[in-house]
């Protein structure tokens, strides 16, 4: 279980997020929406020590996220940044096989190249493993990062905006093998994403976000209604229920 | 391209197209650059040997042994400062850290007094220097890699400004101090190749070798550094120790090579890229042999040529800045800055 308790985060005087507190549980999708600007990506950066909180404290499995040992934090939950830009040149195998550093320390071993192939293969990427990275197109490259994680093989996979490079059919992929990452191996994985609706079609808990606050947390059920819609973002969205899943329609 | 499964063909299709370029090892680079290397130092150490050995050979060795320092020293630097800053065309020198090490210098004449200075010997003296440069780099500098976000352009820019803050600060003490001192501080930077301490190069040496085992204990998350500080963070690595320890490292190479030769601003650079150029494989264990193996090959060779050819009419520093200025423009007008 995270536990996120009065986290807050400040710029000079702009406070980006504003004490948050939250149970994220065990096994399932955990969808953070919210408009731009709401604090979710910060907040995301600050459970996973990429940046430092200026109150409140994090914990990852009762493991103190500012304090426990980055080695012993990696084998634990995997992050992902939205925008990864590579300096180095290396292949996509390459950078898969960096997933493992936590557990080989840059000395890879015979169980590594198991883990490296299925992540990629999970990520239709096999063929491409000997590309360079910066070869690739924005959705691959993105590919190429998750798969990266996967190959870290952690209990938490938190990823900021997964879903951002990705067209159509393989945003509907990634959020399908979340699913199964979830259902099949007992992953929890945290999500910040725009779509609510497939934020509604794939999570079993939805924590919303406005102005550095958390608003609503729930089931989608709960958090896919029109009202509670309208007060994080502010305009109106209808709700259709098709085939058992809610649908927020707002393009007219 | 499309992507995805479709995209498997002409993914094939290049692979095949570029198979050749990629087929050359780090490997061969770096036994081929070995050789040369050994050849250019053997031919430097042999060509026109004539008269009393016991007095030549020796004053070959101390500057064949400075100039291997020397490009160790700018090499090892050089790559690290760039993998922790996560980016290919910042160098400790263009960042201003050699300039710092002549500040400190001038600082020391300043106030104590060259003779003074000088009577210390020169051990006492380049510790005292080597230690006031990790300490004011440590300070100056650490606040500006250990963060997160900040832009390569300001840091370039903070670069500029220090660089030319120390040297500025440095010519104003130069106009003060007395005549005299000023001439033994003058020897001081405006080293070269050719009036190198014997002492100075083993004292020079230790610290070299000091920090080498510092990097060599490290040198598995040296290549997860490279990938940024968000993805290292994200893999365990304590990002900003590895950062303070390699801007710790760099400050006493620097150190070294400014004591040695005096400031070169471009050479960095120049074997850095180079390498990352000729070496397929993006591993330091790859890249950094065949930085210094370029360092000593443009030293050594370029000294030898200097030597035989020039006759001694140009120094081999306004050669290394020529070519390496060219480089870090071409690198800038690539668009390599990201």
């Amino acid at each position: 279980m995270i536990c996120v308790n009065g986290v807050t985060k400040r710029y000079s005087s702009t406070v980006v997020v504003d004490g948050v507190s939250c149970r994220i549980q065990e096994g399932g999708i955990t969808s953070i929406i919210g408009p731009n600007g709401a604090g979710k990506s910060t907040l995301l950066s600050m459970i996973s020590r990429l940046l430092p909180m200026d109150s409140g404290s994090v914990t990852v499995d009762g493991l103190d996220v500012v304090s426990t040992p980055g080695r012993d934090l990696a084998k634990k939950m995997a992050i992902l940044r939205q925008d990864n830009q590579l300096t180095v040149r290396l292949t996509v195998r390459d950078l898969v096989g960096f997933g493992r550093y936590p557990h080989n320390g840059g000395r890879p071993g015979p169980g590594d190249r198991t883990h490296i192939e299925t992540a990629m293969a999970y990520l239709d990427l096999t063929a491409l493993a000997d590309k360079f990275v910066d070869e690739l197109s924005g959705g691959q490259r993105q590919r190429a990062f998750i798969a990266m994680v996967l190959a870290q093989d952690t209990d938490y996979l938190l990823l900021d905006e997964p879903l951002n490079n990705l067209d159509m059919k393989h945003s509907v992929e990634m959020m399908r093998l979340l699913r199964r990452l979830t259902d099949d191996f007992g992953k929890t994985v945290v999500l910040v994403i725009h779509d609510i609706n497939f934020a509604s079609c794939y999570s079993d808990d939805i924590i919303a976000m406005c102005d550095g606050r958390l608003v609503h947390q729930g089931p989608p059920a709960e958090i896919m209604r029109s009202e509670v819609l309208k007060d994080i973002y502010e305009i109106d969205i209808r709700i259709e229920e098709i085939e058992g899943n809610r649908i927020g329609v707002y393009f007219a | 391209m499309p992507e995805t499964s479709t995209s498997a063909l002409p993914a094939a299709v290049t692979e095949h197209r570029r198979h050749p370029v990629r087929a050359v090892p780090a490997k061969f680079w770096i036994i081929t650059l070995g050789i040369a290397a050994a050849v250019l130092i053997a031919a430097f150490m042999t060509i026109e040997l004539r008269g009393n050995l016991g007095y030549a050979l020796p004053r070959r060795a101390v500057k064949v042994g400075s100039m291997i320092l020397v490009a160790y020293a700018v090499g090892v630097s050089t790559v690290l400062f760039q993998t922790v800053t996560a980016n290919r065309i910042l160098t400790p020198s263009i960042m201003g850290f050699d300039a710092l090490y002549v500040l400190i210098q001038t600082i020391l004449v300043f106030t104590l007094g060259g003779g003074a200075l000088l009577s210390l010997g020169a051990p006492v003296r380049f510790s005292i220097e080597v230690l006031l440069m990790v300490g004011f780099s440590f300070l100056l500098y650490r606040w500006l890699f250990t963060g997160g976000g900040k832009s390569l352009h300001l840091m370039l820019l903070v670069g500029i400004v220090f660089g030319t803050m120390f040297r500025g600060f440095s010519s104003l003490l130069q106009v003060l101090i007395e005549p005299s001192e000023f001439i033994i501080l003058q020897d001081l930077f405006f080293a070269s190749f050719n009036n190198v301490d014997a002492a100075l190069l083993g004292y020079s040496a230790i610290a070299v070798a000091i920090v080498s085992a510092m990097a060599w204990r490290m040198r598995h998350s040296f290549d997860v550094l490279a990938l940024g500080r968000e993805t290292a963070v994200n893999l365990g690595v304590d990002h900003k120790r590895a950062v303070t320890t390699t801007l710790v490292i760099c400050s006493v190479l620097v150190a070294v090579s400014t004591a040695l030769v005096g400031p070169v601003t471009f050479f960095g650079l120049l074997v850095a890229s180079l390498a990352y150029q000729l070496c397929a494989n993006f591993r330091h264990a790859a890249v950094l042999p065949i930085a210094v193996l370029l360092g000593i090959i443009a030293l050594v060779g370029g000294q030898l040529m200097l030597e035989r050819i020039f006759d001694f009419d140009t120094a081999l520093s306004i050669v290394i800045e020529f070519v390496g200025g060219i480089v870090f423009l071409v690198l800038l007008l690539r668009g390599k800055v990201k």
